[in-house]
């Protein structure tokens, strides 16, 4: 099936010359990193993770989310999905290598990362988010490429790929919980110190997740010509529809515990990021306002039948939905969580350009996968006649 | 060509199984070259069940009371002098209310309120730092020090995240160019690793105090705190002491009288 | 076989190329390894030569571990002699010539240790 990967129009062959560029302006700029250290991103030491982090936990999400697809399909043999499953998949394998590579460029001595596997520590959250994302990883692919195979020859899928289906769903809720441990299990953090932190976790990855799927779906559809089908469509927005209300909710509840308690160090993260401090706003205050609006406009769009299924409004309320999920995860939660210091203090981070340009080949890396792999997808199923 | 094909598997396969036999007999007659490595320690070293200090912040008026032991701490272990936000600081001063942020008081005695207080590793006795390290780059030794093995450490500052103190701090860059008079007894530290202070556990070890209880006669102590007769428990009981944030459990091993 | 003109003669031309270390080697001269430093005032390092040379890695690597995880700061060695467990104190205070005695040997074995980014060399070799 790999072959497919070679045979392309032009203008594919042009789109990954583009990410090819991408990814080699962001490993230049890594390769400054690794001379001169992390002092070239905007992390100091009171706000010691930043960008990177943020994105690997968004991106923890957006992997776990393809479980959104196998669930229904495998579980309770939903029969719409089973076309589209497959790029639920491609797009997790896509998503965890994102996610390994934004841990390693933020490590200080990557050369040293196997010490996590030579010297295994389990009372560290750390060594079971190593075990919990190659396991991820590991699962889709063979699973992914496994079911492509057998859709191929048009065979049914041997016994053992169902149990590794099975196991698959119970490790995609694992991936993101143990993600949502690393942050949640620390004293001192009071904006992570919370005990739905992972639940928030994934409901805003079992919206923002399907909903980026579906508009790349929606994108590479019109490239390839082929449809989703109406039944897949409704479904699954209805999956995000009710995913991002618990999402939302999950936040509400947190802003009702901080600021009825009255505890000061409960509300200091909420308020630095919604109303900044006495010195002023800080940036992500107007990021924070954005995915606020952002997040009710696409309740608005979603939650009455008549506009979620309205084919020109989907596309729009779903942007809207992403970008709010990416700002309150892939942006707030390292920043609030840091932005009260041990020290009471306010301490200030934002993203250099560096960073960024790091961050966005990471990003290139994970477009790139996931084109090549949908790719293949496309083209065996064009052929075997399930598209 | 199927027959020397063959042919060929076995001679590499027997090839292989050779060279493999010789690797490992070539290993163990180096086994029995190596010397039987055996340790000991210093017969000075300074031993307790749980190492803790006391400071009196009484004692601690002017600038050249904290800098005695801040530039004694800096020497001792090649502190850097990094400027700005990522600077590297072992032990240092602030005020009361970045210290003591659990108890603020709007209305506090004015003389408290003004004085300085230093701040460095608590060496919990339950340290977030230790529990989150995916290396075990640090870890609790048996006397209750926190300490770090920066040759292990891979920088993925997970303790910083989990210490509530403030108490690590990161090298953003090349700490070298920064240290102005480098001690030639105690390393420096590299790009890329954590580090904090390590209540001296180097001097300990060969009978010294930590350098700035030395740089801080009477003002400074250090000793055993499960040892009823320690100077540390007789000033504890006599004096009210503080701890930063005791709800979090943590159970740091730094008293400050107040 | 099909082509065995080429496939025989690239298997000879890959096998020559592969193996150039071997014969290349045998006209020239014995190898002598580099010429280090060594104290002037020591007859003796804390082990044997052949030891030092094949493992002092090894037992830094143990220094290391003894003295920052047990706190056993003191080696003893096979003839019963105690050294200070420490690269900058024990080790660097005989061999204060690093670029003649560590670094030679390196770049002849062209091993790249990065000791000297953390540790302190003696003074007098900067």
């Amino acid at each position: 099936m790999l072959e497919k990967v070679l045979k392309g129009s032009p203008k594919y062959y042009m789109w990954l010359a583009f990410l090819g560029g991408i990814i080699g302006v962001g490993v230049i700029t890594y390769l400054f990193q690794l001379k001169y250290g992390l002092g070239l991103t905007g992390m100091n030491r009171d706000v010691t993770w930043g960008f990177y982090i943020a994105q690997f936990t968004y991106l923890v999400g957006i992997a776990a989310s393809a479980v959104m697809l196998v669930l229904p399909a495998y579980f309770h043999g939903y029969k719409h999905f089973k076309k589209i499953i497959i790029f639920g998949e491609f797009m997790a394998i896509g998503a965890v290598v994102m996610c390994m590579l934004f841990i390693v460029v933020d490590m200080g001595m990557p050369q040293r990362m196997l010490n996590v596997m030579l010297h295994p520590t389990p009372n560290s959250v750390m060594f079971y988010d190593m075990l919990v994302l190659i396991g991820y990883l590991c699962l889709n692919a063979i699973i992914g490429w496994k079911t492509l195979e057998c859709e191929r020859f048009q065979v049914a899928y041997p016994n053992w790929v169902k149990y590794l289906i099975y196991t698959s769903v119970i490790w995609a809720f694992s991936i993101h919980t143990v993600t949502a441990f690393l942050s949640q299990g620390l004293p001192g953090r009071h904006y992570w110190l919370t005990a739905i932190l992972a639940a928030r976790f994934l409901a805003s990855a079992f919206c923002a997740g399907p909903a980026l799927l579906l508009l790349l779906l929606m994108v590479v559809k019109k490239l390839a010509k082929f449809e989703i089908g109406k039944e897949a469509i409704k479904t699954l927005t209805i999956i995000i529809t009710y995913a991002m209300c618990i999402n939302v909710f999950f936040f509400l509840c947190e802003v009702f515990t901080a600021f009825y308690s009255n505890i000061p160090g409960h509300m200091h993260p909420l308020h630095y990021l919604f109303a900044g401090t006495e010195q002023g706003l800080p940036w992500v205050t107007y990021w924070m306002w954005i995915g606020a609006i952002f997040a009710i406009a696409s309740l608005a769009l979603l939650i009455p039948t008549s506009l979620r299924e309205n084919m020109k409004i989907l596309p729009w309320a779903l942007g809207m939905l992403v970008l709010a999920t990416w700002i309150d995860k892939g942006l707030g939660l390292i920043v609030g969580g840091f932005a009260p210091s041990p020290f009471e203090t306010w301490a200030t981070y934002a993203p250099t350009v560096p960073e960024l340009l790091i961050s966005l080949g990471i990003f290139g890396v994970g477009a790139f996968i996931v084109s090549i792999l949908w790719k293949i997808a496309i083209d065996v199923k064009k052929e075997a006649g399930t598209l | 060509m199927k027959r020397s094909r063959r042919q060929f598997l076995k001679v590499a396969s027997l090839s292989v199984a050779g060279l493999g036999a010789q690797l490992a007999a070539g290993g163990m007659t180096k086994a029995a070259a190596a010397v039987k490595p055996s340790y000991k320690e210093d017969a000075l070293a300074l031993k307790a069940k749980r190492w803790a200090m006391v400071i009196d912040t009484r004692e601690f008026a002017s600038k050249e009371d904290f800098d005695a032991c801040i530039n004694a701490c800096n020497h001792a272990h090649n502190i850097p002098n990094i400027p700005g936000k990522s600077e590297i600081k072992w032990i240092w001063k602030d005020a009361y209310e970045h210290t003591f942020t659990e108890t603020k008081n709007k209305y506090q005695s004015k003389e408290i309120e003004d004085r300085e207080y230093f701040m460095l590793c608590n060496h919990c006795e339950n340290p977030p730092c230790v529990r989150v390290c995916p290396t075990q780059a640090t870890y609790k030794l048996e006397n209750g020090i926190v300490a770090m093995d920066y040759h292990r450490c891979i920088g993925c500052r997970f303790c910083m995240a989990g210490c509530p103190f403030g108490a690590r701090s990161f090298n953003f860059t090349d700490p070298r160019p920064y240290i102005k008079d480098i001690n030639p007894k105690f390393p420096t530290r590299m790009i890329g690793v954590v580090e904090k202070c390590n209540f001296c556990v180097e001097r300990l070890d060969e009978g010294k105090l930590p350098a700035c209880v030395e740089a801080a006669p009477g003002k400074i102590h250090f000793g055993d705190l499960s040892d009823p007769e320690s100077e540390v428990r007789k000033l504890l009981e006599e004096n009210y002491t503080l701890r930063r944030k005791p709800a979090l459990g943590t159970e740091p091993g730094v008293f400050y009288i107040i | 076989m099909y082509n065995s003109k080429y496939v025989i003669s690239g298997l000879v031309i890959f096998l020559a190329v592969f193996s150039y270390p071997f014969w290349g080697n045998l006209a020239s001269k014995d190898y002598n390894g580099p010429k280090l430093s060594l104290p002037a005032d020591q007859k003796q390092c804390i082990e044997p030569v052949e030891f030092m040379r094949a493992e002092h890695m090894t037992l830094l690597n143990q220094w290391r571990d003894s003295a920052l995880r047990d706190g056993k700061r003191v080696y003893v060695a096979s003839n019963g002699a105690t050294w200070e467990a420490s690269l900058q104190k024990t080790c660097m205070s005989c061999h204060t010539n690093k670029a003649e005695f560590c670094d030679t040997c390196h770049l002849e074995n062209a091993v790249e240790p990065y000791c000297w980014t953390c540790h302190v060399p003696p003074k007098g070799n900067e």
